[in-house]
């Protein structure tokens, strides 16, 4: 029997890639947005940094820079899965990527 | 779109993927040595006022980003939303000027 393509360590890897991709190019703008306030002087970037403070604030930024390291190290996985002949890591790879994105995350979160 | 404008995306798609793999390792450490006992806009401001190099590094980063997410917005927009076409291509052409326009200035606004 066939087993279903779902569950399958590459289809979550390709869905964890797609949902970062989508979600880091939407929060690009606003990133960028809040640090051109140093434009408008220092003090309307510290307003900002103050207000980021919040709990939930500072769960989404980890959240953000998990999805970072998720997709840097999904890519890293496609990049080898399409340009080095290791056709057979793809679950090794998988979780190479899964646990980066995770040690990264815990990083930040530690850190912070 | 022809084949060879497509080729030309999956080539740059990959280039600047290249390319963001090391930015994105730079801004992780980056931002997990940064926001160690909180972050302000005097210690941001005080790190890329002036510095270049920085200046530089993040110019290339943003170009590289608003290339890839352009050209990855237009595949899940092509496959999840049936949205292909010279319209797709224009919002893709829209987007990533749209991403390096805010970032060159965001970039010039704390390094300049």
């Amino acid at each position: 029997m066939i087993r279903p393509a779902r569950s399958h360590p590459g289809w979550w890897a390709f869905v964890v890639h797609r949902l970062s991709g989508v979600a880091l190019a939407f929060f690009l703008p606003a990133h960028f947005l809040v640090l051109g306030r140093a434009i408008q002087g220092e003090a309307h970037l510290e307003s900002f940094l103050r207000w980021s403070e919040q709990p939930l604030v500072q769960l989404a930024e980890w959240v953000l820079v998990t999805l970072l390291a998720a997709h840097l190290a999904g890519g890293l996985r496609l990049l080898a899965i399409e340009f080095l002949p290791w056709r057979e890591w793809h679950k090794t790879l998988a979780a190479l990527a899964a646990g980066f994105a995770v040690a990264a995350g815990l990083a930040f979160a530690l850190a912070r | 779109m022809s084949a060879r404008a497509g080729a030309g995306l999956w080539v740059a798609q990959r280039a600047t993927a290249a390319v963001l793999a090391f930015c994105v390792l730079v801004h992780l450490a980056t931002m997990i040595f940064a926001v160690r006992g909180g972050l302000t806009a005097a210690q941001i401001l005080g790190r890329t006022h002036g510095n270049y190099a920085w200046g530089a590094f993040y110019s290339l980063f943003v170009i590289a980003a608003g290339i890839h997410g352009a050209i990855g917005l237009r595949t899940v927009a092509a496959e999840w939303l049936s949205f292909r076409g010279r319209a797709a291509d224009a919002a893709m052409a829209a987007i990533a000027l749209a991403i390096v326009g805010l970032g060159l200035r965001a970039v010039s606004a704390v390094v300049l």
